[in-house]
């Protein structure tokens, strides 16, 4: 038995078995040549058999498959062995390049050549950089790239998550994330808690995982241990969440669900809202018992646009997303594209551009290279609005200064959308929260992003995972210096967290304590943080505040607030 | 050579399905097929059983292309081709 820790992202405590993701298959060297023991006959008999085993593998996957996954995968198929793709492939092994060197490059040209197209063809150019990883990895004799296909249900190890992987990764196979990279605000971890599966990020131990061996993971602690004895897993069983069976985990909190009342356990009044992407979240939101949206990512509707979406496109989208809560808040935060989150048709700068692109042009900085998008976008808002039941919250991201946030309100009011306000994710936002509030109608906090500003650590980064935490008592100062902000404002303006944090059920009596108005997070969150809300009293949540305010580490002033909340380890959160 | 002008009726143009469905059945004929578009050069047209190659030329719904093959068979080849083309292939 062995074990090592990490940060637990998400909760929840599960035994498993390691399936690992394979790292990305890596480019060959520029212009790699055949090494003089290859002919080119034997090159191109080696990239023959490898295209023709993913085509088959592919072919047979296409069997199995229905509907429009049937069509795209047998089209993939022949993409595999595709006569062009292959003519200038073998003419560079004609030439003198290795097998691996020439695909590499006769699949980028292509790729390439089909990006140029725009539209849908963007994604038929993915296709045919998977297609590459996998014909590479076949002709190396390593795993094919991608999330583990698998018949019983493992635990997912890998280096860090790309959002694409969110896509194929199967949630009834896949028990628990273990990464050695990522932070609490990583994909990996956002993608966690919104599938509910427990999860431990920067967790070095990782690396050394190999498949099959059998782990425990506590998603709460960080803890892993490796070849676990019976003490070890009765340890890990004694919470409700836990279980021996594979697969079938479930938690009180979530069989309890949320009633759709946020609210202490003295009746103060706190609003538990989703944070969602689409239409398709927002019913899962409306489902469980949200109160109202806190935060709409409109951009992810934008991810696979080439060019932009038009009013109208734009205005049916939100609308749906509208049409789910009657009657409720629903906030739409504008385009918060750049950074990670490029956008094809915004094309702001590339890495050469801008090196440090956190620190760069994105979310409401984009105006300035492109303007016209968000007067468009408020418009498809606006129109989306008119005649809609729900109540429409408008917010801009990246803001810095009350000069943007009166610039931003100006708009608003110009496109006729009543409700106009601003999140606050820049330090200098935070400190200057009440000149903002002066001029918008309310705030959101962006925790996520406010840490990695606040810390000066990039919240990708795993080895800086420690000092990326929403629990740093400077990030809490600056939670409590905006709520301080708009009581010296006077108007009575809420202020929202829609960032991470808010779905940490610890995290979220803290944030009560500290003066928040309504908290967002991951729909899969409400239960957890309903029931530990519901146990505690205002007076006791601004005792807590004081406490992690007052600690000199973000791990003491979780600790410290934790020991102080029973209803956590009752409920295995 | 023999050569058959023809327009895309698919109204999504030729993406994937329509592109994968042309692409296999250029492959299943005895002569080897070029496709460009119209008022390309010769020398760049493109082969047709290339799912990637007729992906690549971004055609859309009313677009004009023009097949060419060698070979006695040439003829009942294009025209077979040109017919599967003027088709809906996506509302089948």
């Amino acid at each position: 038995m062995r074990i090592f820790s990490g940060a637990g992202v998400s909760p929840g405590r599960i035994t498993g078995v390691v399936r690992r993701m394979p790292r990305p298959v890596r480019e060959p060297a520029p212009g790699e040549r055949r090494a003089v023991s290859v002919s080119a006959g034997q090159a191109a008999a080696d990239l023959r058999a490898a295209s023709h085993s993913v085509q088959t593998e592919l072919q047979s996957r296409a069997e199995q498959a229905t509907g429009d996954a049937k069509a795209i995968l047998a089209a993939t198929a022949m993409m595999a062995a595709d006569p062009m793709l292959m003519r200038s492939a073998l003419d560079l092994i004609d030439g003198g390049s290795s097998a691996e060197g020439a695909l590499w490059d006769a699949a980028a040209s292509v790729a390439g050549m089909l990006r140029g197209l725009g539209g849908h063809m963007a994604e038929r150019a993915a296709d045919v950089l998977d297609i590459r990883a996998r014909i590479i990895a076949i002709l190396r004799g390593v795993p094919a790239p991608g999330v583990p296909s698998s018949a019983t249900p493992y635990i997912l190890v890998a280096e860090d998550l790309a959002p694409a992987d969110a896509a194929t990764l199967d949630p009834a196979m896949v028990l628990a994330l273990v990464t050695s990279g990522g932070g609490p605000a990583s994909h990996t971890a956002i993608l966690a808690r919104a599938l509910g599966l427990p999860a431990v990020v920067a967790a070095a131990g990782a690396d050394e995982l190999t498949d099959g061996v059998e782990i425990c993971v506590d998603g709460v602690t960080g803890t892993v241990v490796v070849d676990p004895d019976n003490a070890a897993r009765a340890g890990l069983q004694v919470s409700p969440r836990a279980t021996t069976t594979v697969g079938g985990q479930t938690t009180t909190a979530a069989a309890a669900g949320f009633d759709g009342d946020g609210r202490l356990a003295d009746g103060y009044v706190l609003p538990l809202l989703a944070n969602v992407g689409s239409a398709r979240d927002a019913a899962t939101a409306a489902a469980a018992g949200a109160q109202g949206i806190g935060l709409l990512r409109t951009e992810l509707y934008f991810l696979d646009h080439t060019s932009e979406p038009s009013i109208q496109q734009q205005r049916k989208a939100y609308r749906a997303v509208l049409d789910a809560f009657p009657g409720k808040k629903v906030v739409l935060r504008t385009l918060d594209a750049g950074a990670d989150k490029p956008l094809p048709f915004l094309a702001i700068a590339n890495a050469a551009a801008e090196p440090n692109p956190a620190l760069g042009i994105r979310g409401y900085r984009t105006e300035r290279v492109r303007p016209g998008v968000l007067e468009r976008q408020l418009e498809a808002i606006a129109s989306a609005a008119a005649g809609a039941e729900a109540e429409v919250w408008v917010m801009a991201p990246m803001i810095s200064t009350a000069e943007e946030a009166g610039k931003f309100a100006g708009r608003c009011a110009a496109a006729g959308l009543k409700t106009c306000g601003v999140m606050v994710e820049v330090p200098s936002a935070a400190l200057t929260a009440e000149p903002i509030l002066s001029r918008v109608d309310f705030v959101s906090i962006g925790t996520n992003d406010l840490t990695q500003y606040v810390m000066a650590a990039d919240r990708q980064l795993g080895a800086l995972a420690a000092l990326n935490s929403p629990w740093q008592p400077a990030v809490l100062q600056l939670i409590s210096h905006t709520v301080a902000g708009a009581a010296a404002e006077g108007g009575h303006k809420p202020v929202g967290v829609c960032g991470e944090a808010a779905a940490d059920p610890a995290l979220a009596v803290v944030l009560a304590g500290l003066g928040v108005s309504t908290l967002s997070m991951t729909p899969r969150s409400l239960a957890g943080v309903g029931a530990v809300l519901g146990s505690v009293s205002l007076e006791l949540a601004q005792e807590l505040a004081g406490v992690a305010l007052d600690s000199s580490s973000a791990t003491g002033a979780r600790a410290r607030v934790r020991a102080r909340l029973p209803m956590l380890e009752r409920l295995g959160l | 050579m023999s050569e058959r002008r023809a327009t895309i009726a698919s109204r999504v143009g030729l993406h994937l399905r329509p592109a994968a469905l042309f692409a296999e059945a250029a492959a299943r004929l005895p002569v080897e097929v070029t496709i460009a578009r119209d008022g390309a050069p010769v020398q760049d047209a493109l082969n047709a059983a290339s799912v990637l190659a007729v992906l690549s030329l971004g055609a859309e719904c009313g677009d004009v292309v023009v097949l060419r093959a060698e070979g006695a068979d040439a003829d009942v080849a294009l025209a077979s081709l040109a017919a599967f083309l003027e088709r809906d292939l996506d509302a089948e």
